[in-house]
């Protein structure tokens, strides 16, 4: 599978682009946070594939804190979705602009 | 020489400041206590009292040519400049020191009394303990600039008494008047400090005596001068003297300490602490000498015609200082400090007795409607009496040892005019003095007695009266004339720390010279007495008969018109005219012209702040992109 | 060869679901696609020996973690948005633009001769034991326990702000 390294890297490299390309393009908020789940994953793919050619464990752990760190960000992100939908009745990023004064 | 206590010479006047402030806090707080007062008098009397003992104890144990310096602290260290708070303990600051705390401390004892119903009592003897600390500071510094401490330290808390009764306006515009033209000197001062480090390398008192021979003569003399100007500034000489009057302002006991005994010598002082550098060059001295001359009879004309009891007593100081910075531009550095030791006891003797007088006329302070207090007040006219002859220069007491020295040096140096100018100082002294004391305490009573009932000051403000009489009359005796001694123990005591140099002239000179000064002594209180207590209409007439001359003199020569026509209104011209025409027409529009520039600027950028979070990541991203190419390109 | 047959299949379906995600006119579908390609991910895993991770990855991320958002994405039933092509303007072109950019960048990094995946020396042999659920354990709680901790407090505090961000408002 060692040889296959390279590969992976790109395809951890493609999926990344993708997720940026998502958070740039769309609208829904939730859709958004998928992009950014996917990218937090593309790196964690790299993480491992590292790990492994390393033989070091840390690129491993360094996956599980990841993990951990994107189960947060969703509850939190996701809660904060949901209040806004309740007031604004939308989830579309582009109508909310409350970082404006 | 045990020098171990000498801490406690310095520490203690602060702590007493400290916790006479912090005790004042009660009084912010609104917890005023009559009681508290004698507490905080006598700890602020102690708190001198004891830094006298420790000065007392090391003059004891010490020999003129003891010298020893105290190192505490090292302030501050810049490349060569090293600057340590540190002591020098020898002759001369030692027999300042124990003048400032004796004299200090009978005046606090004597403030006791004296401002026992004014309601800022603890603030008065918080400021004037910080003051004493300022001035031992002064005093005892080893270097120039832990001198300039004190120096700015003592005035400070000259500016904080004078405005010490703040409420009304011209006491405020007299402190103010005694910043600005002290800080004129100190200016001078600085600059004088300058030069002797560029010279020097070192700004300790050993470095610069020691190395004199370092300075070319035009460096030497323009840093000699400079500090000279300083000294004028903090002593009261022309040009500089004319906020010293307008100090009387402030509370009794603050002019007779401040301004009469101990602040205003500090110039004198400093050209002593520095007369071998002084000494160095023939027209410094002669600056100084002619200032000091011409001081002292300028000082005493204006004295002859004032009618406010403080104020002739502050044109006699004004004039008294011109006779010591004289002695000292004759190169008769003793004796200017013989004269400052002398003049402190029967200047603050006159003060404390003309505060006793105001105290007991209920805040009157012209002389004009005073008159026939002898019987009222008997112990303050003896010792006011007592004051009056030493400061005239009466034979035999403390005023007639120094000022006759300092007369009999000057015609030895061959500066005849010089002589002449204070000689004849001296006579104007005797007559305007006497004629304080006639108007005072002789003749008919000019007051309503139905209104105002004088009455003796309690034994708190008459016990130090007596105690400075007694030194006005005999402290003296410290510096006999040299044709009865040979040697005089001021001289010998003083000669290890200044310059000494001696005048020389025959006996019969000096007998006949100390003759002609107590005969125009005696006259001038005659012809004071004589005048003032009988014959006033003689003294209308007279004035009436040389009007135009009376008026310039009462007029105090216009000096502070002339400074105003010349120096203030064209300043004020400027900053009005500076004000309207280049801050209105330039300034104020250029402010203008920056804050659009500044809106315009921000009002082209502010589109990125849309509030949208896409927009904000796409700046991001391109924030990313442009990092990595910056470290991939370049 | 048959491994790598297997890896080149799930690397596409993971590139084509990454790309449906992105795409997807419903966020049903998105997030459906996002299941499929977090399995994929979890497949990579299993090939490179780290089962532990391969597990976790199915569990938390393609179970928990997506589960959330279809629920989330149920509750608020949300219409569908629009696509990337769909109205494509100059907005979504600059997007891509930079996208593209990025990529670009990376792949040069990676052909820098200087630069490179497996660096000399590094043998890339096989180490079995390495993804075991024993040897992470091991190192979890000895080596990385503080950071452990710290991040179960992390996680504490995000449920406690998700409750209180998310609840209605009590007046």
């Amino acid at each position: 599978m060692n040889q296959h390294i390279d590969a992976i890297v790109a395809l951890s490299a493609i999926l990344f682009s993708m997720g940026v390309l998502g958070v740039l393009t769309r609208k829904n908020a939730i859709t958004i946070f998928m992009s950014v789940e996917l990218m937090l994953n593309s790196v964690n793919l790299a993480l491992v594939a590292f790990s492994r050619l390393h033989n070091d464990i840390t690129g491993q752990m360094l996956v599980i804190f990841v993990m951990a760190i994107a189960a947060a960000e969703v509850a939190v992100g996701l809660a904060i979705v949901i209040s806004i939908f309740r007031n604004r009745q939308t989830a579309d990023v582009t109508e909310i602009n409350l970082l404006r004064w | 020489m045990n020098i171990g206590l000498f801490g406690l010479v310095i520490a203690l006047p602060l702590a007493g400041f400290l916790l006479n402030g912090a005790l004042g806090l009660f009084n912010l707080l609104g917890w005023r206590s009559e009681s508290r007062k004698p507490v905080v008098g006598w700890l602020a009397s102690l708190a001198i009292l004891v830094p006298f003992v420790v000065l007392l104890f090391i003059f004891l144990g010490m020999s003129a040519e003891d010298k020893s310096i105290v190192t505490y602290y090292r302030w501050f260290s810049v490349e060569d400049l090293n600057i340590n708070i540190a002591y020098q303990i020898d002759s001369l600051s030692v027999l300042m020191g124990l003048m400032v705390t004796g004299i200090g401390f009978l005046i606090h004892v004597y403030s006791i009394g004296y401002m026992k119903h004014d309601e800022g009592f603890w603030r008065f003897f918080v400021y004037l303990n910080l003051f004493i600390f300022a001035m031992l500071n002064l005093i005892f510094a080893d270097n120039l600039v832990l001198l300039f401490l004190g120096w700015e330290g003592v005035g400070l808390c000259s500016y904080l008494l004078i405005g010490f009764w703040y409420k009304q306006a011209f006491v405020n515009d007299a402190a103010i008047k005694a910043f600005v033209m002290n800080r004129i000197g100190d200016f001078a001062f600085l600059i004088g400090m300058f030069l002797i480090f560029k010279t020097v390398g070192s700004l300790s008192f050993d470095a610069i005596n020691s190395n004199v021979g370092l300075f070319d003569e035009s460096t030497l003399f323009w840093a000699g001068l400079f500090l000279f100007i300083g000294a004028t500034g903090k002593s009261a000489q022309i040009p500089l003297y004319t906020w010293l009057p307008d100090a009387m302002a402030g509370p009794t006991p603050v002019s007779a300490l401040i301004h009469a005994a101990t602040m205003v010598t500090a110039g004198v002082y400093m050209v002593a602490r520095l007369s071998p550098l002084f000494s160095a060059n023939a027209e410094l001295m002669m600056i100084v000498a002619v200032i000091g001359g011409l001081t002292a009879l300028f000082a005493a004309t204006i004295g002859l015609f004032q009618n406010d009891i403080k104020k002739v007593l502050a044109y006699s100081t004004v004039s008294q200082l011109g006779y010591m910075f004289l002695a000292a531009g004759v190169g008769a550095f003793p004796i200017a400090i013989f004269h400052v030791f002398t003049h402190a006891f029967f200047k603050a003797c006159l003060f404390l007795g003309s505060g006793s007088v105001i105290h007991a006329m209920h805040d009157e302070q012209d002389i004009r409607n005073m008159g026939g207090l002898k019987k009222y007040l008997p112990q303050t006219y003896i010792t006011f009496f007592i004051a009056t002859f030493a400061l005239a220069g009466f034979p035999l007491t403390a005023g007639f040892f120094s000022k006759d020295e300092i007369l009999f040096r000057t015609f030895a140096s061959g500066n005849y005019i010089l002589w002449g100018l204070a000689i004849f100082s001296a006579l104007l002294t005797a007559i305007y003095m006497m004629r304080l004391t006639s108007l005072t305490f002789y003749g008919k009573e000019r007051f309503d007695s139905h209104k105002t009932h004088p009455h003796e000051s309690p034994a708190l403000m008459t016990l130090p009266l007596w105690i400075l009489a007694a030194g006005a009359l005999l402290v003296g005796f410290l510096g006999l004339p040299g044709v009865v001694a040979p040697t005089n123990w001021i001289t010998t005591w003083l000669e290890p720390s200044v310059i000494n140099v001696e005048g020389h002239a025959s006996h019969f000179t000096e007998w006949a010279l100390m003759a002609l000064g107590s005969g125009l002594a005696i006259a001038g209180l005659f012809a004071g007495w004589k005048l003032y207590t009988t014959n006033l209409e003689t003294v209308a007439r007279l004035k009436a008969s040389f009007s135009g001359l009376y008026n310039l003199i009462y007029n105090k020569y216009f000096v502070d018109e002339t400074y105003d026509n010349v120096i203030v209104k064209p300043y004020s011209w400027i900053s009005n005219s500076l004000m309207n025409n280049l801050e209105n027409m330039l300034l104020y529009p250029l402010y203008g012209w920056t804050a659009k520039a500044v809106s315009g600027g921000a009002e082209l950028i502010r589109f990125i702040q849309t509030g949208h979070t896409p927009t904000y990541v796409t700046f991001f991203i391109i924030g990313v992109v442009g990092v990595i190419s910056l470290i991939l390109f370049i | 060869m048959i491994v790598d047959i297997l890896f080149y299949i799930t690397a596409l379906v993971a590139i084509i679901s990454g790309l449906l995600v992105i795409t997807g006119k419903s966020p049903v579908t998105s997030a459906l696609s996002l299941v499929l390609n977090f399995f994929c991910i979890a497949f990579i895993y299993l090939m490179l020996e780290a089962q532990f991770l391969a597990i976790i990855q199915v569990i938390v991320y393609a179970g928990a973690i997506m589960v959330l958002f279809l629920f989330v994405i149920m509750l608020l039933n949300l219409q569908d948005d629009m696509t990337l092509f769909e109205r494509f303007d100059l907005k979504k072109g600059f997007a891509v633009l930079l996208t593209g950019l990025f990529l670009l960048e990376i792949a040069y990094i990676f052909s820098l001769d200087s630069v490179s995946v497996a660096p000399k020396g590094v043998t890339g042999a096989s180490f079995p034991e390495l993804g075991t659920v024993e040897s992470i354990g091991k190192y979890l709680f000895s080596d990385f326990v503080y950071p452990f901790e710290m991040i179960s407090v992390v996680l504490l505090s995000a449920v406690v702000g998700a409750v209180v961000i998310a609840k209605k408002k009590v007046d």
